[in-house]
């Protein structure tokens, strides 16, 4: 397996709640590991609420962890400028991202001219070459193009092609095409995969969209209310659930090749918003068919029964230990 | 908890009868004409999924149908008969009764649209006095009833909005929808703000308590994929028009139109084999200057020069709708022409 572009370990990330009287600590984010590894993309999956996009931001240095390390090719992230460069983030609306105001072509330069990618007079050339590798042709008519002449899914290629142009290592793409009509998506899903093959760029692909995150990924991580409760390659973990989260999920998105009536869901109270002051115990408790007596007592650990594929369950995973 | 045992076996007669025929129906935003020309049926106690990308009229379609077409979108063509009467002719006081009374609707984020400061229950009492004469005691009797229907527990009729999560709100609304048992409700991407997980739940729950009060349902959404589970049959949108119309079971195995199928071939599969999926080039048309003849020719795979004649027709002439199989209409040339 290729080296990690990009590590988190032990990531936590609480944030205070309640008034000034009775404040309490949501723990969005909870002892959450993992690796993004060059020309892998790597598709962070959960509910609402469960923080995915909150994992992302702390990666993009948008907010401080909590606790956690952030190892950036096995090192510190160091200078600041620099990490900003090589881990890009994309959003999820193309519509908010771009200056109404201003040219393609200038969102496009700007940050090789900031981060000093190419020689000044390179400049409007590498532009063109940025807007062609992300589909969008004449690249010389689109650069003189405002944001409000191009469609969502053109919209959202220049904000690829703006992330490109500083030659990233790692793309953290935060449901980037959730906005997007759904003829459009898989275009972006595409170009997704051949940057990861072609460039050797590390991806992580945060969304709720099941059936797109196999299409597109690599590797999965299924977050549940701040905790990540399985991950694995796709394919496997798909294939065969450990957690019976992950298996609801399964049950729950439509699929367009398997069109028997789906199985019936129960339907539980919980849901996966992250957790106010967790006791010990499961998260998943509430809404589990497989709990027994231990579930209400210790916080699974993620364990790994078969290699590179692990779970945080004591049914399906147990841990050797206990 | 539903009453998923008590349900008895759907009591609903054959689907045969129709309940909401809309004919020729066509709505101008200015400019633009978002409808154009668009034919639909929905029979007593079935599901009609509609389906389209952004912009295609399919909400316009909703509106139209409840008369809540905000200017300057106006129907400027047409009829929508409800059992046979036309309800754009209905006065101001046949449509209040009309509305709720036969037809409801729920919106996307119609979870949003519960006022903040009144307690759920009230919101039912008003709808149901507005309606009709009942004291508030029993209004609210029956809005718990409604409440156990589709899964919430009555005593939230105390709680006021923010208290309940999302999807439960949104199942506040459908119970709200429910409860002048109307023979149509409108469901306007009920589900798109929520949680898969709570999707099929509250999915789950629309196709049971239609089988208990046979209602009929107009659903829309652009997600094709959870039609072809849920619905009976399923038109697909594309640029103001109505391009196929077919039963969701043979949309999925036999979709004629080159737009549903690209439609269909833009969902990948979650089991089975993975294809490289292409989507489809290009985008939607601006609906103020349409292009002439099919307006997805610009995006068709099988319109080529090199077939001058099918071009030419492609190219200049407006397909029409036409039954091509019992229960399967198309409008495209190629169908026609039998090339698919």
């Amino acid at each position: 397996m290729s080296a990690a572009e990009l590590e988190v370990q032990g990531l936590t990330k609480h944030f205070a709640v309640g008034s000034a009287v009775r404040r309490s600590r949501l723990h969005a984010v909870d002892d959450v590991s993992f690796a993004l590894r060059a020309g892998r993309v790597t598709a962070l999956v959960g509910e609402s609420g469960s923080g995915k996009s909150t994992v992302a931001r702390i990666l993009a240095r948008l907010m401080e962890p909590t606790t956690g390390t952030i190892l950036f090719r096995g090192g510190a992230p160091g200078d600041e400028l620099r990490y900003r460069s090589e881990v890009q983030i994309i959003f999820q609306d193309p519509f908010d991202s771009l200056n109404p105001v201003k040219t393609i072509g200038h969102h496009v330069e700007r940050p090789l001219r900031i981060h000093k990618v190419v020689p000044s007079d390179q400049v409007e050339g590498r532009v063109h070459e940025l807007l062609a590798a992300v589909g969008l042709y004449p690249p010389a008519e689109i650069a003189a193009k405002y944001p409000h002449e191009l469609s969502g899914g053109q919209r959202q290629r220049v904000a690829i092609a703006r992330v490109l142009g500083v030659e990233p290592r790692v793309i953290l793409a935060d449901e980037p095409t959730s906005m997007l009509d759904v003829s459009i998506r898989i275009g972006i899903l595409n170009l997704m995969r051949r940057l990861a093959e072609d460039r050797g760029i590390a991806f992580l692909y945060v969304t709720h969209d099941l059936a797109a995150a196999r299409y597109v990924a690599d590797d999965i991580l299924v977050m549940y209310a701040g905790q990540i409760v399985e991950q694995g390659p796709i394919e496997e973990v798909l294939a065969e659930p450990l957690h019976p989260y992950t298996r609801l999920l399964l049950s729950a998105a439509p699929d367009p090749a398997n069109l028997a009536p789906p199985a019936h869901i129960e339907r539980t109270g919980g849901r996966a918003a992250a957790a106010v002051e967790p006791a010990e115990g499961c998260r998943f408790l509430p809404r589990c068919p497989l709990a027994v007596a231990v579930c209400s007592e210790v916080t699974p650990r993620l364990v790994e029964p078969h290699s590179g594929h692990a779970a945080r369950c004591h049914v399906t995973a147990p841990s050797p230990t206990t | 908890m539903i009453a998923e045992e008590a349900i008895v076996v759907p009591a609903v007669d054959e689907q045969t009868e129709t309940l909401l025929e809309v004919r020729g129906l066509e709505v101008d935003y200015g400019r633009a004409r978002a409808v154009d020309g668009v034919d639909l049926e929905i029979r007593q106690g079935e599901i009609l999924g509609l389906a389209g990308e952004s912009g295609c009229g399919k909400t316009t379609i909703a509106s139209s149908v409840l008369r809540i077409l905000r200017p300057p979108g106006r129907v400027t063509g047409g009829e929508i008969l409800f059992r046979g009467e036309d309800i754009l002719r209905l006065k101001p006081e046949e449509l209040r009764k009309f509305r709720w009374r036969n037809v409801s609707i729920v919106f996307q984020g119609a979870m949003n649209s519960l006022n903040p400061l009144m307690r759920v229950g009230d919101q039912f009492v008003d709808t149901l006095r507005a309606h009709e004469r009942i004291d508030k005691k029993r209004a609210l009797v029956r809005a718990g009833e409604l409440l156990d229907l589709v899964g919430i527990d009555p005593r939230r009729l105390r709680a006021y909005p923010h208290e309940l999560s999302g999807g439960m709100r949104q199942r506040v609304i459908i119970a709200i929808a429910l409860s002048l048992t109307p023979e149509l409700i409108v469901m306007d991407e009920p589900t798109t703000a929520l949680d898969v997980v709570v999707q099929r739940e509250i999915l789950q729950q629309v196709d049971a308590l239609k089988r208990e009060f046979g209602f009929a349902v107009l659903f829309i959404t652009h997600d094709v994929s959870l039609l072809l589970e849920f619905a009976d049959r399923v038109s697909i949108m594309y640029a103001g028009e109505i391009v196929e119309t077919t039963s969701a079971e043979r949309l999925a195995t036999k979709p004629l139109h080159p737009y549903t199928q690209g439609l269909l071939a833009s969902f990948p599969p979650l089991t089975g084999p993975l294809t490289k999926l292409t989507g489809i080039p290009g985008a939607p048309p601006d609906l103020r200057d349409p292009p002439a003849g099919c307006r997805f020719h610009p995006r068709c795979p099988h319109c080529v020069p090199e077939r001058p004649g099918l071009y030419t027709r492609q190219t200049t002439e407006r397909p029409v709708l036409r039954e091509i199989a019992p229960g399967h209409e198309v409008a495209c040339h190629l169908v026609e022409e039998g090339d698919v």
